[in-house]
């Protein structure tokens, strides 16, 4: 068995064969190690035209910024954006299984995604985990039916919303939504609304931070703004610098290895990557 | 006492001007008894692909067995080797596989592409990716890591000059934490040759 | 009791490095562990979870470098808990007479009341001996002050930075019971492990165990440290969630005292 599981790729679905020894160390005392979250603040806003989704940037693992600039806005279908919040490779993961599942989906029956697919998708794989997958998502999109904004929690429960909130920063982004937020907005105030929302998580919950992301998606039509705002530059850079002179680090041994030539091909064609 | 910190280890990447660094130290210990200081945590996949592991001896073995494996599959099928983005998502969807009981390995992923482009990806236990165009960090010595590179580090360095960053960050970092160090090694990776050096550092 | 506990101090000061060598290995112990203020394990009665520290971590960083004839004492005014922040202008250094100040971080409440107190005694000391005290017998004062509340420690992290007898700048770095030592240089607080190998690399000479002998040794001008000091603290502020906002960077020398303010990363 186990070395069937070896010698095979897998075929995907999770591998428990470590659970055991994993929860022996347990046992013994010996504290398991945390994983990269996104303390994060995610939003989004239906408007006039469409929904507005935004994130920021920051990934935390503990009290340390791993990432400075990462990306909360996945990709799902072409006209649906999915922000995500909770264990950063669940985020990850759980958005890039529903959007493969799209996309042969969309094959299959040669139609746009609908927003509601994508939903169902997400909350019956989280509802089948029972919320050890610790994946908040703020799913926005315009199909067929028109706009859609839903939340979805870790344990697979849904809301439909015309604003939303997620993350460590939900309660700062939420209270610009609550105090600022209108029915029939255009594109140029949601925009400001949902950055406001970001920029109050960024400078009030530490587990959020750097730049703001947005992504617009209208009928027929999706802008995905990267790094929208910029408003966390570093503030010093030392004048003097940190030049360390060639040959100032101390060296047992120094072994060179030439790299062979490229093959180029000069007869027939490459072959498709 | 966490079961990453039961080796002790660290591993550093950084980018420089059409060329990559990664560097480790050597140490392989029991919580603060020394075993080894001569330990490998980084490993040549192919020509210009290596990857670093830091985290529990066991898994770093295991791990880069498995990748190993795996790759070499990869060249047979495809009669060619692996672009680093390729290899960076294997290494994540193999550790998320075991997402409920992970194996103990932080890896960090670090490449030229074709067109000589340098690639460093740094993943947590369970598979979450990341990417970076200045450096990436892991082990037991990280926050170390982290400060000193956010310090020292400059965009587009010559291999010479990366060399001297990357090996000041290391040694200075894994003199504040006690259970890596043992001098270091370091391997500069440019278009023409990889340069592999080991480092004298502290032996306590 | 607290007599014993100073009792026990006194003779301890007279083997002043066991002293230093006992309370060094309890460094990390004594954080870890606050008082249980609930001890429900016993059999009887309903078993209570413990919800209540009197402890909290409002985090911060503080830095301080010694030169020849200067001091550099630098702490951030981010004050926070849990992933909120609290005030974005809090001081965290304490002027405690003209030639010695104090930075802290750790618990506000614990902090502010180990001011007071060294406040207190350095007013007593005015008066009984008719000048201000040094800053290494301010050094002694506050491991004493420290230590006597072994048991249930003030959650503080201190540096204290001044000019000593000579004029020379000293730098003393403390554990939250007492245990401290003059060093050339310090960090303490959130962000000490991202500072430290950095303030290493720059000031420290080499290890006598490297050969051939390779002096590293960077004597730094006032300017120079203080553009350091800076420099560490934007590092601090990229990737650690407590440290930001600003930071305060106060210079001790012959011409007195000058604080200076830089504005850092507020996410």
């Amino acid at each position: 068995m186990a070395e069937a599981a070896i010698a095979l790729p897998p075929k995907g679905g999770f591998n428990f064969d470590l659970c055991k020894r994993n929860a022996m160390l347990e046992k013994n005392g010996i504290a398991l190690p945390r994983f990269r979250k996104t303390g994060t603040t995610i939003v989004g806003l239906v408007f006039k035209d469409g929904v507005i989704l935004g994130a920021d940037t920051r990934a935390t693992e503990g009290e340390i910024v791993c990432d400075k600039n990462c990306e909360k806005i996945h990709y799902m279908a072409p006209n649906i954006y999915c922000c995500g919040a909770g264990t950063a490779a669940d985020t990850e993961n759980v958005t890039d299984m529903v959007r493969s599942q799209l996309e042969l989906h969309r094959y299959a029956t040669n139609r746009e995604s609908r927003v509601v697919t994508a939903l169902t998708m997400l909350k019956t794989h989280l509802f089948g985990y029972r919320g050890q997958v610790s994946a908040a998502l703020v799913l926005g999109g315009v199909d067929v039916t028109g706009p859609h904004l839903h939340t979805v929690y870790p344990h697979g429960s849904t809301d439909t919303l015309p604003f939303a909130t997620m993350g460590s920063g939900s309660l700062a982004a939420m209270s610009v939504f609550e105090s600022r937020y209108k029915e029939d907005m255009d594109k140029e105030e949601g925009m400001e609304i949902v950055s406001a929302a970001i920029c109050a998580g960024i400078f009030n919950d530490l587990g959020s931070g750097s730049n703001v992301d947005l992504c617009i998606l209208t009928k027929g039509k999706t802008e995905y703004l990267r790094n929208y705002q910029k408003p966390n530059p570093r503030s010093y850079i030392r004048s003097k610098g940190y030049d360390f002179a060639r040959g100032h680090t101390a060296i047992l041994s120094t072994r060179i290895t030439p790299l062979k030539d490229q093959v180029t091909i000069i007869e027939g064609d490459a072959m498709e990557e | 006492m966490s079961i990453t910190s039961y080796n002790g280890s660290a591993l550093v990447a950084m980018i420089g001007k059409n060329c990559f660094a990664i560097a480790s130290d050597r140490r392989l210990g029991v919580n603060f008894q020394t075993i080894a200081t001569d330990y490998q945590r980084i490993f040549q996949i192919h020509d210009r692909l290596y990857i670093g592991l830091s985290g529990l001896g066991t898994d770093v073995q295991t791990l880069y067995q498995r990748l190993k494996f795996r790759h070499k599959l990869y060249q047979l099928r495809e009669e060619r080797n692996m672009r680093p983005e390729t290899f960076a998502s294997l290494v994540s969807a193999m550790l998320y596989e075991k997402r409920f009981g992970p194996y103990f390995c932080e890896p960090i992923i670090a490449g030229l592409s074709e067109e000589n482009v340098p690639f460093i990806c740094t993943t947590d236990l369970i598979g979450a990716k990341q990417f970076s165009s200045d450096f990436v960090v892991s082990g037991t010595a990280s926050e170390s890591l982290y400060g000193a590179c956010e310090s020292m580090y400059k965009p587009d360095l010559e291999p010479e000059d990366l060399f001297e960053v990357i090996s000041q960050a290391l040694l200075s970092s894994v003199d504040r934490d006690c259970i890596s160090g043992w001098g270091g090694i370091v391997y500069i990776v440019t278009p023409e040759q990889v340069i592999t050096k080991t480092l004298k550092g502290r032996t306590d | 009791m607290h007599e014993n506990i100073a009792n026990i101090e006194n003779s301890k000061r007279a083997k002043k490095k066991e002293h230093a060598n006992q309370s060094r290995e309890n460094r990390n112990m004594a954080m870890m562990m606050p008082p249980r203020l609930n001890p429900t394990d016993s059999a009887s009665g309903p078993k209570q979870h413990q919800t209540w520290s009197p402890y909290d971590n409002n985090g911060g960083t503080c830095v301080a470098i010694a030169g020849a004839d200067y001091c550099v004492i630098a702490a951030d005014t981010r004050m926070s808990t849990g992933f909120s922040i609290l005030t974005r202008d809090h001081s965290k250094i304490f002027v405690i007479s003209e030639t010695c100040a104090l930075a802290s971080s750790g618990f506000q409440a614990d902090i502010s009341a180990l001011q007071k107190n060294l406040d207190a005694r350095h007013q007593t000391y005015q008066h009984q001996h008719g000048k201000q005290m040094s800053c290494p017998a301010m050094a002694q004062l506050l491991s004493n002050t420290l230590y006597y509340k072994r048991f249930f420690p003030y959650y503080a992290f201190n540096v204290l930075g001044g000019l000593d007898d000579q004029g020379k700048g000293c730098v003393y770095s403390y554990d939250a019971v007492g245990s401290y030592e003059r060093v050339g240089y310090a960090a303490q607080g959130s962000g000490m492990q991202l500072i430290m190998p950095v303030l290493d690399n720059q000031l420290k000479s080499a290890s006598p165990l490297v050969l051939p002998k390779r002096e590293t040794a960077t004597p730094l001008t006032e300017a120079e440290a203080v553009d350091l000091v800076k420099d560490t603290f934007a590092s601090a502020a990229e990737r650690d969630i407590y440290t930001g906002d600003g930071v305060e960077i106060v210079t001790i020398n012959a011409r007195g005292i000058q604080k200076q303010y830089m504005e850092l990363k507020k996410d």
